[in-house]
């Protein structure tokens, strides 16, 4: 079985819960799949905005400028291919973020100063 | 994690509103009624592009031709965005156009009929647009994670599609008597599509009750069509236009209009492929698909020789 | 003729090329190769028809000026005719709907069919990179019109070319069958380049009087940039050099009588009505 990589999806299947749906096989010459990240104003971070086909990164970008910033919506553009994007598994869950919790300490709410020193 | 059934942990998450993502586990089921939905919901905004881009060529000003091709590029987005959104599923745009011209996959009926004149496009705006937003509204809380995102983009779009199909009909309305005939005219063949589209009625849908179960819908056929006839009422009252419904009269006990029996002997048999426009509609989509094929292998085939010829694997 | 009509019919070629283009990249919409590129093209004709109506509603105020008889002499169009007779002054639509085919002066190039994705690219490209051109010349014309149209326009056909560019090099240097499609499709069209630089009595007067485009700077631009884009393509410039032309002049190929026919239709058949 060939394997190939989306958004989401890529890996093992099964242990993501289910069996393909029973579809003719992957066009090996469909564009690949882009993920789009568009920095809507100056000053804040790019943002995963959705994703698209494209040919080429070039084409990638341009078709991101005319399918997500059609209403104004962006500054800048990113793209990624889609099979580069690495991401946490679902089951690491509980090991990666859990442990986070407890450490009340590295919030500035968790130390009383005295109201007299104002802000800080 | 191990510990944990799976099916549990998903139930769990449905229970308390927290959406499923692409990567969490869910139950086979659920993954093929998403793909369904989700995919049917993207050709239907496809195919939808047909019975409009119809007049683009024909819009009475270049205001209107503007605004037209403006909403049905939206159109064309909209599909872009629900078949990305089918996609983390694990089916690809093309198996999900493969289904769609196999004839295999569905779309809304509405589209099966034919735009015989400029008031169509005031009144596929006005009901057909209307009717969709208030599907989709409630679905940008839907339990599936890219599946409510892309609704909450296709939303904000939305809300253009239907006044500009308001606007149109109201410039006919308040026009001469042969546009407010069209105006009329329009009304009276999109209505009982319209109110079609939301589907067969709660006891005949099928998947209606697992749906809401998985929260994938959120409200029932029959709610959101109940609705819908109260709104446009009231919109019909405006523009001054008669409902084509002897039927429909208001009922202050339940607080709704009553309205009359809606063809579902049509509505099964356009579905089946017995519509005005089916195999139009589905020609047109195989014959644009078929004479891109070249246009696309050309692209794929640029991109690869520049990768190698980078020195990066395409 | 006199200097009014002769900048009416200049601003005339130059909406009229707009308004049958997107006429034309219009049909696409719903048809694309792929989703992505049918939302492309669509955006690129949404640039034209903007371009254009500014451009008809300069015209109207320009037509409402001229007397009967300048009117008479410019337009034959009892429809328009109409439209005065009633004391109203002419609007943008009243100029793109209810002139007939000899009253509009595009080129030919732009009502040619779209045929399929080759055809059309290179129909876009001749015409962004003519565009550019021009509207970096117009920038500094002494009408104060043309020069905001063209300072607007230019950042729009800046991104038209750079599309249309890449698409001709994609096809032409794409697979075997992209690349025949590609070159014959350039030199089926080739024959209608020669008019965007083919001087008509409005170009003269309108390079003359200080707010036109000189057309041989301009093709030399434009010589310069197609053959820049065929190198990279692989595309070769056809060796054929006979021009057709007529289109500035209001003799069309048949194509745009058909075109006008679909376009004009409902403002034909429902006469002075409000859409």
């Amino acid at each position: 079985m060939q394997t190939f990589f989306r958004y989401g999806d890529y890996g093992d299947k099964d242990s993501t819960g289910g069996a393909n749906a029973s579809v003719n096989p992957v066009n090996q010459n469909e564009w690949p799949l882009w993920e789009v990240f568009i920095r809507s104003k100056a000053g804040l971070d790019h943002k995963h905005a959705g994703s698209l086909h494209a040919a080429d990164a070039r084409m990638a970008i341009e078709n991101a400028r005319d399918v997500y910033t059609r209403r104004n919506e962006g500054v800048s553009i990113w793209v990624v291919e889609s099979k580069h994007i690495h991401a946490t598994l679902p089951d690491e869950q509980e090991e990666f973020f859990e442990p986070a919790n407890d450490k009340v300490y590295r919030h500035p709410t968790f130390y009383t100063i005295p109201d007299e020193v104002g802000h800080m | 994690m191990t510990a944990i059934n799976h099916q549990e942990h998903f139930d769990h998450k449905i229970d308390n509103d927290i959406t499923i993502e692409p990567r969490d586990w869910m139950p086979d089921d659920y993954r093929k009624t998403l793909i369904r939905q989700i995919s049917q919901h993207a050709h239907s905004e496809v195919v939808g592009m047909l019975p409009e881009g119809n007049w683009i060529t024909r819009a009475p000003s270049l205001r209107r031709k503007a605004v037209l091709l403006a909403k049905v590029q939206d159109e064309a987005g909209h599909g872009l965005y629900l078949y990305s959104a089918a996609e983390t599923l694990g089916i690809t745009r093309d198996q999900m156009y493969e289904q769609l011209h196999s004839g295999k996959a569905k779309y809304s009926s509405i589209f099966n009929y034919p735009t015989i004149t400029w008031a169509d496009m005031g009144a596929i705006g006005w009901l057909v647009d209307g009717a969709a937003i208030m599907n989709q509204v409630p679905l940008c809380r839907t339990s599936y994670g890219p599946y409510a995102r892309a609704m909450v983009r296709v939303c904000k779009e939305e809300s253009f599609h239907q006044r500009q199909g308001f606007e149109i009909m109201m410039q006919l309305c308040k026009g001469t008597a042969a546009q407010k005939k069209m105006a009329q005219d329009a009304l009276n063949r999109w209505w009982w599509p319209a109110l079609m589209m939301f589907g067969p009625t709660d006891d005949a849908s099928p998947h209606t009750a697992r749906s809401m179960r998985w929260r994938i819908k959120r409200f029932t056929n029959d709610e959101l069509r109940q609705k819908m006839v109260d709104v446009t009422v009231e919109q019909a009252k405006v523009l001054g236009l008669t409902m084509p419904d002897p039927d429909l009269k208001w009922n202050e006990a339940r607080g709704h209009y009553d309205f009359g029996a809606i063809n579902w002997e049509e509505f099964n048999n356009v579905i089946k492929g017995n519509g005005p426009c089916n195999k139009e509609r589905l020609n047109t989509r195989r014959k644009a698909w078929q004479e891109g094929q070249w246009v696309r292998d050309a692209a794929l085939a640029y991109a690869r020789k520049q990768a190698s010829a980078d020195g990066t694997p395409a | 003729m006199n200097q009014n009509l002769h900048q009416l019919n200049y601003i005339l070629q130059l909406a009229d090329n707009l308004l049958i283009h997107a006429q034309r990249l219009g049909e696409w919409c719903g048809h694309g190769p792929i989703l992505e590129q049918d939302i492309a093209l669509t955006n690129t004709c949404l640039d034209h028809i903007g371009a254009t109506r500014s451009l008809y509603q300069y015209a109207a105020e320009l037509v409402n000026q001229l007397t009967p008889l300048e009117r008479q002499t410019m337009f034959t169009s009892p429809a328009l005719e109409q439209v005065f007779t009633k004391g109203l002054p002419a609007k943008e639509d009243d100029i793109a709907y209810l002139r007939d085919a000899w009253d509009f002066k595009n080129v030919l190039l732009v009502e040619q069919p779209n045929e399929d994705w080759a055809y059309t690219i290179a129909k876009c490209f001749f015409m962004d990179a003519y565009h550019l051109a021009l509207y970096s010349a117009l920038k500094s014309s002494n009408n104060s019109v043309l020069a905001g149209v063209a300072d607007k326009s230019l950042k729009e056909v800046k991104y038209h070319l750079k599309w249309s560019s890449e698409w001709v090099i994609r096809l032409g240097d794409g697979t075997e069958e992209s690349h025949e499609r590609m070159q014959t499709a350039i030199n089926e069209r080739w024959a209608y380049t020669g008019e965007l630089f083919q001087a008509s009595a409005a170009d003269v007067a309108a390079m003359e009087a200080g707010y036109g485009a000189d057309l041989c700077a301009l093709q030399t631009t434009w010589n310069a940039q197609v053959q820049s884009v065929f190198t990279l393509a692989k595309l070769s410039i056809p060796d054929n050099s006979w021009m057709q032309q007529g289109g500035k002049e209001g003799r069309h190929t048949e194509h745009l009588g058909y075109i006008l026919a679909e376009m004009q239709y409902l403002q034909r058949a429902y006469p002075g009505m409000e859409w």
